[in-house]
């Protein structure tokens, strides 16, 4: 077992607080997923886990959410530490929540819905993985996951319209602009770490000519708390981002390039936030949509001489693809951007996890070498397309095809849609700076 | 005997047949209430297409990639449902039956045909439990518990088709027979079986969720 420097081994659990978790989720899905499971095996062979450790059966989803979920329901709450240390190995380490397995089961029963409510319980007893635990206290203190500060985040926007007036001449990042048509929200290794992804932004909303703003708070899309097990905090979260855009009066929140993002504002968000149709207050854009528009409609222009010559594949991200239904979009930016596209197989809505996703990336070292082992159906997906180029519109994905890159020596470089928009766009002379 | 035979026909058969029934109207309504307070999402995303194709595909012999994968099992599974379903509802001597005790007979298979499929049927459960046993991604799922309803499944058919051909104590196979068939109508609603009418509504969800909500087609 790995040192969980997080969990307070020491406390006592809480069977009172388990079984008010487990009565509030027990509804009529939950019931009928755990009961009607045939004990048919199928969903095995569609889990990258599984696939991935030369089939070991226990990484089955079948397996997983019985020995965790179904356990804790069958013993009614009344379970040991030990036992919970154990589903802490399952609900983070062998489970994305991508949500691949449900498609593959007679009765598509929601395997990763039930690990996530197996990560509320284990939540609420401190047992939860130290990467996750450190960004929700700066989430709780400043509203995103590393802890940076309102008058950081807009210096740093402004730095970056200054450091990109030589590429476009009248770039801003307009903060806080009421009534605009997309208010932008970032996840925010963009402005810690990636700078320059605000900029290239700009760029091209500069050069579509975009009525858009960056908020000074709620800017953050990103939602770990949902990863980590917090439903009251991911409620928050998401909340912070949804005020925001209403109280700006934006007729859109649009989502940088990051999947689970997309998952949390469109699509879980809602519900965790309290709005009980599952309907986000303000209509909820993924970048993928909106920069395939800019193609399609001529708003941004690529130039036919810096398409990419060498072989390109997309990764689809699980929250960009199967579950937020932008895979035909991906495909159609990369082929404005390059000309030998390879498609990996299986792909769009059946795609592989990559083993990145379900908070996998912040969860930090600890969990760094079975990223790498389940990682192997992905790179060996991308070895077989033979491609030099992995895109994929997503930071977990970046990072974990990154380290695969390492690892397997893949040979590829990562790149974000963004950055080979930028590369590529055509400048209209009116911007082009003298 | 005759007695036993005269209970297991004529009150037997209600009281499995009611239970069967009302076991899951109540199993139904018991969820819907439920559903209606803590699952809200059920309902928040109904898309009518979705839904159906979801269900569709899972109707259809190899409709879903999940199958394909496995093909064989995919037949077998195909086969095994049809027979479950067709022969004991089409055979002629539960026609008679029906008409006995409903007052309602429906069209009847040649016994040939009953006979071949029973055999066929019987051969999907000895596939079914052999694969439970020999594929270690199933043997790890599976309880004691499946074992013996994959048997109970079996023994109306074993039993129907000893009758059939008279081999062994005719008596005593028959009452086995309707015996057999009426515990496992009884089991239905309350085991993993409740499938029979549960899967309309998990699938549904999982079309709604995903291609409603997301254009992702879940089979
Ligand atoms: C409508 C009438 C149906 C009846 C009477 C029925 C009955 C049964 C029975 C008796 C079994 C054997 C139990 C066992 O394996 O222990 C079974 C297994 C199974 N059924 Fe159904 N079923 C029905 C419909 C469906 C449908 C629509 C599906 C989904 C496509 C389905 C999926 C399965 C699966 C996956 C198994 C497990 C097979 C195995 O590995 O043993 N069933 N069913
Ligand atoms: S949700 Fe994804 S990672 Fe989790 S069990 Fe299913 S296929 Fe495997
Ligand atoms: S495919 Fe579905 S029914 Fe079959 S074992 Fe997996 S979860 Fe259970």
């Amino acid at each position: 077992m790995p040192e969980n420097s997080n969990h307070m081994t020491d406390q006592p659990v809480n069977v009172e607080k388990i079984k008010q978790i487990l009565d509030a989720n027990n509804g009529a899905r939950i019931r009928t997923w755990l009961n009607i499971c045939a004990r048919c095996g199928l969903c095995a062979e569609s889990c990258f886990f599984y696939l991935a450790k030369d089939k070991d059966p226990k990484l089955s989803p079948a397996y997983k959410f019985k020995t965790t979920l179904g356990e804790m329901y069958k013993k009614k709450g009344n379970v040991d530490r030990e036992f919970l240390e154990k589903c802490y190995e399952i609900v983070w380490g062998e489970c994305t929540t991508c949500k691949r397995c449900s498609m593959y089961c007679p009765f598509g029963i929601d395997i990763a819905t039930m690990i996530s409510t197996a990560r509320t319980v284990c939540w609420s007893q401190g047992i939860f993985p130290e990467g996750l635990a450190r960004t929700l206290t700066n989430y709780r203190k400043t509203g995103n996951q590393m802890g940076t500060s309102e008058e950081d985040f807009v210096e740093t926007c402004e730095w970056m319209a200054e450091e990109f007036e030589d590429e476009v001449k009248g770039i801003t990042i307009p903060i806080d602009k009421p009534g605009v048509k997309y208010m932008y929200t970032v996840n925010p290794r963009e402005p810690v770490y990636y700078p320059q992804d605000l900029g290239m932004a700009a760029q091209i909303f500069t050069v579509a000519g975009e009525d858009w703003t960056m908020p000074s708070s709620g800017w953050d899309c990103t939602n770990l708390p949902m990863f980590a097990g917090d439903r009251a905090l991911a409620g928050k979260v998401v909340n912070n981002m949804y005020k925001k855009a209403l109280e700006l009066g934006v007729e859109k929140i649009l989502i940088t390039e990051c999947g689970h993002a997309y998952r949390s504002a469109a699509f879980e968000g809602p519900y965790l936030a309290g709005y009980a149709d599952g309907k986000p207050p303000v209509e909820i854009v993924h970048s993928v949509q909106l920069l395939y528009e800019y193609l399609r409609d001529g708003r941004i222009s690529i130039d036919p001489d810096k398409r990419i010559e060498e072989p390109v594949t997309y990764q689809d991200p699980c929250n960009v693809s199967r579950n937020g239904g932008l895979w035909e979009e991906g495909r159609k930016i990369v082929e404005y951007l390059a000309k030998d596209f390879r498609d990996m197989s299986p792909n769009r809505e059946h795609n592989h996890c990559c083993g990145g996703g379900g908070g996998f990336i912040p969860m930090g070292s600890e969990f760094k070498s079975r990223r790498m082992v389940s990682g192997k159906v992905k790179a060996e997906q991308i070895k077989a397309t033979g491609a030099k180029i992995v895109i994929t519109p997503c930071h977990n994905c970046f990072d974990q095809i990154t380290d695969l890159n390492e690892e397997y020596e893949l040979g590829v470089k990562v790149a974000s849609l963004k950055e080979l928009i930028c590369e590529e766009m055509i400048i209209p002379d009116h911007l082009k700076p003298e | 005997m005759n007695e036993f035979y005269e209970i297991l026909t004529g009150p037997g058969l209600w009281i499995a047949f009611i239970i069967f029934i009302g076991g899951l109207v109540l199993r139904l309504t018991y969820l819907f209430a439920l559903s209606r307070e803590k699952d809200r999402v059920f309902y928040n995303h109904v898309s009518l297409s979705w839904g159906l194709r979801s269900i569709g595909h899972w109707l259809l012999p190899l409709g879903s990639a999940s199958l394909r994968k496995q093909p064989v099992f995919g037949l077998v599974f195909y086969v095994f449902h049809v027979c479950l379903l067709g022969v004991p509802i089409f055979l002629c001597a539960h026609n008679v039956l029906w008409d006995e005790a409903f007052g309602i007979s429906l069209w009847s298979m040649p016994d040939k045909w009953a006979d071949v499929l029973t055999v066929v049927f019987m051969g999907t459960v000895i596939f079914l439990f052999i694969r439970r046993l020999a594929r270690p991604e199933v043997r790890i799922l599976t309880s004691f518990w499946d074992y013996i309803l994959l048997v109970l499944t079996l023994l109306p058919f074993l039993t129907g088709f000893l009758a059939y051909h008279q081999w062994g104590p005719y008596e005593i196979v028959l009452i086995l027979h309707i015996f057999s068939a009426e515990i496992l109508l009884i089991i239905i609603p309350f085991s993993k079986l409740g499938h029979v009418i549960l899967f309309f509504f998990t699938r549904a969800f999982i079309g709604f969720e995903m291609g409603g909500r997301r254009k992702a087609r879940a089979w």
